[in-house]
């Protein structure tokens, strides 16, 4: 670590320890507090990385991770921004994106071949033959990616959290902490958020713009009070990943995601330096000013021997006066402007009195490498050219300048991502070249850099005003959109050159890094017909790698605005998204915690053999394991159990609704398509509900208990979507009803089978004779010395009770039912299906699509249209008009039957005519009739029973069946 | 190195002409105008004039070309559909999507990568076998495969989603599924059109369309276009083309035609470039997720719709959350991976989950609608079906199903299983 510097104030760093890791296999130190980048610059590595596409040599740029070539694997982590993540020991980091190491790059060989590559190339190759084409795209993925997923890693499992407060202030240097203050001490809660590893900004690395030390105290000062505030939590490492509306955020602490909701908002994120466009501007060794300074103050590292620094503004002389201080030899500073276009100011003077070399109207032709090819890894010298009227450098006039080290200050942005996504707008001042917000919502407020003010004190009064105006407006937003909010603190002098773009006939002048993009690309793009900013993007890739044009989007609309002969705002911008840096998945993801549902009796389920199953949110019993008999067989004696004795199964998902009400009854009416308002109290009908084109959505059992209270019983797939649609229905037909969803306040279960009264009996003081309680009737009354609801059901097709008590009641009940003796066994669902199959009791989005209307599914029974209306009532008028297309008919084959049999969806085929005729919706290849048996659609005139059809199985087989008339059992049926 | 490209490095100067040219002002009238300079809209324009020997067309978008569906959608092309009539039509795109690369002579970078449909119940599986028959008997080829095959080609994922989803029992594979260049396709149908002498307007909004006679006496929309308003001027023409998807409600005011249209947004994300690892298209659509990887090595990745209606293309925090949840679900060793970008695009969905198409009660107004969330796989098949509906004022075969009286009929043409997420 021979270029670290002395103590600088205000450095990241902790010197007491000290950290080792190895970069390429190379033994490397840094201290606690560096990044990877600060640590590997440290240690003497100018190069990092590769380039996306040409694998070019790259060096730490921005210091600000905006550099997608600093990105290392750990070999466990991939695409690890190095400027971001902090140095932990013992790392083992390589460069992500090369062939055979960094040094050895093989890959840089495509240089070589970029006059052939020119922007879009792709789009003009490989494609002929065709056949050729996978070959090509093969080699071409190969090349394209940065880092390589590790398939190994195990699943992250970070926590989210929420978070509240009154005004966020986004960005902790000057105007930000000044802001907080402001609003803190106006009572505000205030939250600062930093993306740095501490507070200050620029404050501490780029000594507030004005040399002299005379900031740093101020701002060690401002720290402190800050910190100690009651009113101020500060989160530092801590970035705003994306602004969703209403001040809704996502903060990334590098652990976890943070989800905040503020009442205000103060951006004071600052401005991102902007690069200049010359030859071979991307040499490891050439970069912006403001991580040269970045690498001083935060990391105290001497970040150059010899240095030439590249000036469009007065921070290239305050970036001077520091580089000299830590020792740089400063050979020359190369000025943008022409010395009469500027008014001298402090630094310029103190620069000049240092006798430093200042070349006035002039820029960098290019920088010239040390090293050749792939080895071209540092900075040897740069020519210097004077610059003509038109604002070109005049290459004939030359001067060779030799250094190690370029720092380039030739402008900035706003960092404005987040600030776009609140709604704030930005016009292009022409006067400072650079883009200054001009309409911010209510509540938003912008301070510092960001909104065009520069000189430090007046970005503490901005801050300032920032923070009053958060703290007075709390809540009070309602999203009318204010005027602009300079309040006279913006700089008066650009900070920015209009144009620092220079070609260069024979090196490679990079306007976006991340993209290996340079300024010819955007020439020829445009040449192509790409002549606006949404065309250039797309086609040439400006913007679209890891850093998403933070460094290359300012150059790319000048470029553009210049070919176009239009100016910047004419030129527009494109539209910023989230994230302001990219996030982990993992994070995001965050825990991923699906709560399953489980039924009251779930745990005597499975002690009990049950295999359970996903049914939707909900784990139910597939069927009980017996003995060593198959799944098939354990299915076939459930049913058959119930069929000649007695079976009990766990309902307890079905959809349980109470619909209470003076209209409680002519609510039911328009929902459904039956007649309610007129049911008996203690009788239960069956119910269908359809959408408003006339599609069957849901179906259960309409109970009513007294004149206005009703219980409905729902699918267990869909009463959570439906019961959304009944109070959406409530709310537009304005009735009284009170809707309860009571699905998961139950337990049910199903007692069916021929002994089932008997069995009932012995655990009621409810007369259950038919005559009292006959089939389709609803009952209260106490079981087992349990309230419950009783519905005499044939859902199975037998003597059946459905028995609904409380959930805290259901296993309780279950047990002393189960104890009643009487042979009675538990049955799962693939009993309950066949056994439902044999009724021929269809089950809505099984046996019907999402498409099948009520006579298709032969229910046209359920339809009253003697009503006045019901949902879907319109459409079913309109379709009964018209011939149906198919009809759900039964369909079984001969007992004994040995042929092959279809799965469910198989099609049913016109053999003759070579056309689908229909689909079989239910199939059971075995049954308690002895035969297999299901539903089909059909073609309405193949829907007579006797008709044999031919369904098509796996493997191309036919299957031959016959169509029968429904139930195949007759049984004690429910519907119709 | 390909032959194609020694050219730029043999040459001293670029010498690529533009693309498309730029017309500044619209003539006074047009055989044919297209409100929209998307996908569809370009390749309607390409194949009238290419197959229909309409070229008296201009193109009027309001802003840039392929700025819309065609530019934000997760380019995955499949013709794995549930109806016979949704099945050939998206069939038809993609034997047309298999050769325009060579057709238009622009590398669209169609590549094949098989697509899987993950059924994590029974019942997801039955739909997906109801798909792979319909599909076989069509000659599509589809198929439900089960656990042992999924983890054959798609060796990275986990099958029982580390518990915190069911577990996948089988799946849909549609090998032809395929990926593409969603931009590139409209450029290059663009340069085809344009260069047979199509016009195109970017940045120009059609402000309104004129119509000769309009709603009779019993109220029902009828009369004959004469002409669109733009604001570069009136542009007389007697056949005007919507293709403009997500904005068909606002031409559809211009006329007074009513559709079941609503428009809801879609939204999707993007990681950093990861070197090639996932090479097929993976879709879940109980976990509301589909993810492929682009050939620039990004994993482009998206979800079901946003369950409002909204015509604004704001990204949410919420969505973003969600959809890492299922990648994790699927692919687990995903969380140290960046999602760079996310972004969104407003879709026009139908209740049957198939587009509107074709001739409308207004002579010489037709409409290509009801895109949804399955637009940009029909792209080529859409212009094409368009282009001979204009040019003979009649409903192209492939098209006869989607005319939009069909839903005054009820003769709906079902296509939300196939279609609600498995995009």
């Amino acid at each position: 670590m021979n270029n670290r510097l002395p103590k600088q104030a205000g450095e990241w760093i902790d010197r007491s320890r000290e950290l080792n890791f190895t970069f390429e296999g190379m033994s490397c130190r840094g201290y606690q507090g560096d990044v990877i980048t600060s640590a590997l610059y440290a240690n003497g590595m100018r190069m990092v990385g590769r380039s996306f596409k040409y694998h070019r040599a790259r060096g730490s740029y921005s210091m600000a991770g905006h550099d997608a070539h600093a990105m290392l694997t750990d070999g466990v982590r991939t695409n690890i921004r190095g400027d971001q993540v902090s140095l932990e020991s013992g790392m083992n980091l390589r460069a992500v994106n090369t062939a055979g190491g960094l040094k050895r790059d093989r890959l840089n060989i495509t240089e070589r071949f970029s006059r052939f590559m020119p922007v879009g190339f792709y789009y003009k190759a490989f494609y002929k033959p065709r056949w050729l084409f996978p070959f090509h795209e093969k080699q071409m993925r190969k090349v394209a990616g940065l880092g390589a997923i590790n398939a190994n890693n195990a699943p992250t499992n970070s926590p989210k959290d929420y978070a509240w407060c009154d005004v966020l202030v986004i960005g902790g240097g000057g105007s930000g902490m000044s802001a907080a203050l402001a609003a803190a001490d106006g009572g505000a809660r205030v939250m600062l958020v930093d993306e740095g590893l501490k507070l200050g900004g620029s404050l501490v690395w780029q000594g507030g713009g004005d040399h002299g030390g005379r900031v740093e105290p101020l701002a060690a000062a401002m720290v402190a009070k800050v910190e100690a505030h009651e009113n101020i939590e500060v989160r530092c490492s801590t970035m705003a990943g994306g602004y969703y509306g209403d001040h809704w955020m996502g903060l990334f602490n590098g652990e976890k995601l943070t989800k905040l909701r503020a009442k205000s908002v103060v951006f004071a994120t600052g401005v991102i330096e902007q690069p200049a466009v010359f030859g071979n501007n991307d040499l490891p060794g050439v970069m912006l000013a403001s991580a040269a300074q970045r690498l001083m103050r935060l990391f105290a590292i001497k970040p150059f021997e010899q240095a030439v620094v590249l000036a469009g503004n007065d921070d290239g002389y305050r970036a001077t006066l520091d580089l000299l201080d830590v020792g740089v030899v400063v050979k020359a500073v190369v000025d943008l402007r022409r010395e009469d276009d500027v008014l001298s100011t402090d630094a310029m003077a103190q620069v000049r009195a240092t006798g430093v070399a200042v070349r006035m109207g002039c820029g960098i032709y290019e920088a010239q490498a040390r090293g050749t090819g792939r080895d071209r890894i540092g900075v040897a010298g740069v020519v210097v050219c004077p610059l003509n009227d038109d604002g070109e450098l005049d290459a004939k006039r030359c001067e060779t300048i030799a250094c190690d080290g370029v720092a380039v200050s030739v402008g900035w942005t706003p960092n404005a991502g987040l600030l776009y996504q609140s709604g704030v707008r930005f016009v292009y001042d022409d006067g400072l070249e650079q883009l200054l917000p001009d309409v911010v919502p209510a509540t938003v407020f912008v301070a510092g850099r960001a909104n065009g003010v520069y000189a430090w004190t007046d970005r503490l009064r901005d801050g300032e005003r920032a923070g009053l105006g958060a703290a007075g407006c709390l809540g009070e937003g309602n999203g009318e959109v204010g005027e602009g909010q300079d309040v006279g603190g913006r700089s008066k002098v650009a900070m920015s050159h209009g144009y620092p773009i220079f070609e260069h006939p024979g090196k490679k002048n990079f306007v976006d890094f991340d993209e290996d993009l340079h300024l010819k690309d955007f020439v020829n793009a445009h040449q192509e017909g790409y002549d606006n900013i949404e065309l250039m993007k797309r086609y040439s890739t400006v913007g679209m790698g890891p850093s998403q044009g933070k460094i290359a989007n300012v150059n790319s609309v000048r470029i553009l605005a210049k070919l176009n002969g239009k100016t910047i705002n004419e030129t527009g911008t494109t539209t910023s998204r989230p994230f302001y840096q990219p996030v982990p998945i993992g994070h995001l993801a965050g825990r991923r915690f699906h709560p399953m549902r489980h039924t009251p009796m779930h745990d005597w389920h499975k002690q009990h053999g049950a295999v359970m199953f996903h049914a939707g949110a909900w784990y139910r019993p597939e069927f009980y394991r017996n003995g060593s008999m198959s799944r098939e067989d354990c299915i076939l004696s459930e049913a058959m159990h119930v069929r000649k004795s007695l079976g009990l199964i766990d309902l307890s998902t079905l959809g349980k609704l109470f619909i209470c009400g003076a209209d409680a009854g002519a609510f039911l009416e328009r929902l459904y398509t039956g007649h309610f308002a007129s049911m008996k109290i203690g009788k239960q009908r069956y119910a269908v509900a359809l959408d408003e084109t006339g599609v069957m959505i849901e179906d259960g059992v309409v109970s009513r208990l007294s004149e206005d209270r009703y219980y409905v019983t729902a699918t267990s797939s869909g009463v959570a979507a439906f019961y959304r649609e009944m109070q959406r229905w409530a709310l537009v037909w304005g009735m009284d009803v009170t809707l309860i969803n009571a699905t998961g306040q139950y337990a049910a279960m199903n007692l069916a089978g021929p002994k089932s009264r008997e069995v009932l009996a012995g655990l009621t003081d409810v007369d259950l004779s038919n005559d009292a309680f006959p089939f389709l009737g609803t009952r209260e009354g106490m079981v087992a010395g349990v309230q419950a609801i009783m519905m005499r059901v044939g859902f199975v097709g037998e003597l059946g009770y459905e028995l609904h008590v409380p959930a805290n009641m259901g296993l309780r009940l279950w047990e002393r039912l189960m104890d009643a003796g009487a042979g009675i066994r538990p049955f799962g669902v693939e009993a309950q299906r066949l056994l439902r199959l044999e009724m021929g009791h269809l089950i809505i989005s099984h046996d019907t699509d999402a498409l099948t209307h009520p006579d298709e599914a032969d229910i046209g029974w359920a339809l009253a249209d003697d009503k006045p209306f019901y949902v879907g009532q319109r459409s079913i008028a309109v379709m009964r008009k018209q011939t149906l297309e198919r009809k759900l008919v039964g369909i079984r084959w001969e007992a004994g039957y040995s042929g092959p049999l279809p799965e469910e969806c198989h099609l049913v085929i016109d053999e003759v005519r070579h056309k689908m005729v229909g689909r079989v919706t239910s199939v059971a290849h075995r049954s308690t009739l002895g035969y297999a048996l299901g539903m089909a659609f059909v073609h309405p005139d193949m829907a007579r029973p006797g008709t044999k059809i031919d369904i098509r199985v796996d493997g191309g087989a036919m299957s031959r069946a016959e169509v029968v008339a429904l139930p195949h059992h007759d049984g004690e049926k429910q519907k119709g | 190195m390909p032959f194609g490209l020694i050219k730029f490095g043999l040459s001293k100067k670029y010498s690529e002409p533009r693309m498309f040219r730029k017309v500044e002002q619209p003539r006074d009238a047009y055989d044919v105008v297209i409100i929209g300079g998307g996908g569809h809209g370009l390749a309607a324009a390409y194949y009238l004039a290419n197959e229909c020997g309409i070229t008296n067309v201009a193109v009027i978008e309001k802003g840039y070309l392929g700025g819309g569906g065609t530019g934000r959608n997760t380019a995955i092309v499949r013709s794995n559909y549930l109806t016979e009539d949704g099945a050939r039509f998206y069939q038809k795109s993609v034997e047309l999507f298999q050769d325009l690369s060579r057709t238009l002579d622009f590398n669209m970078f169609y590549s094949q990568r098989g697509h899987f449909t993950m059924a994590h119940s029974p019942a997801s599986l039955r739909t997906q076998r109801w798909r792979a028959e319909v599909n076989k008997h069509l000659g599509i080829d589809s198929e439900v495969v089960g656990r042992d095959f999924i983890k054959k080609m798609v060796p990275e994922i986990d099958l029982d989603c580390g518990g915190h989803q069911p577990p996948i029992h089988g799946a849909l594979f549609h090998p032809p599924g395929a990926i593409a260049r969603h931009d590139a396709v409209a450029w290059a149908y663009a340069r085809g059109a344009d260069r047979k002498g199509v016009d195109i307007f970017q940045q120009t909004a059609v402000t309104d369309i004129e119509i000769e006679g309009g709603v009779n006496m019993s109220g029902n929309v009828g009369g004959r276009v004469v002409g669109v308003h733009t604001d570069k001027g009136f542009i007389k023409a007697g056949k005007v083309l919507s293709a403009v998807a997500g904005w068909t409600p606002q031409i559809q005011r211009m006329v007074g035609l009513r559709t079941p249209l609503t428009i809801h947004p879609l939204q999707a994300m993007v990681t950093e470039p990861l070197k090639p690892w996932l090479n097929t298209i993976v879709v879940s659509a109980s976990l509301h997720t589909y993810v492929s990887q682009s050939s620039r090595g990004e994993l482009v990745t998206g979800g079901s719709l946003d369950p409002y209606e909204l015509t604004s293309t704001r990204s949410t925090l919420e969505f973003a959350e969600g959809l890492s949840g299922h990648l994790m679900d699927l692919f687990p060793f995903l969380g140290d991976i960046k999602v760079m970008r996310q972004w969104a695009g407003l879709c026009d969905m139908t209740p049957d989950f198939s587009p509107i198409m074709g001739v409308t009660p207004i002579k010489g107004f037709y409409i290509d609608a009801g895109w949804g969330t399955w637009g940009f796989k029909a792209t080529p098949v859409s212009g094409y079906a368009m282009a001979h509906t204009i040019a003979n004022d009649a409903d192209h075969e492939l098209i006869k199903a989607f005319n939009l009286s069909r839903f005054g009929k009820f003769r709906l043409v079902g296509e939300k299983g196939a279609a609600s997420v498995g995009h």
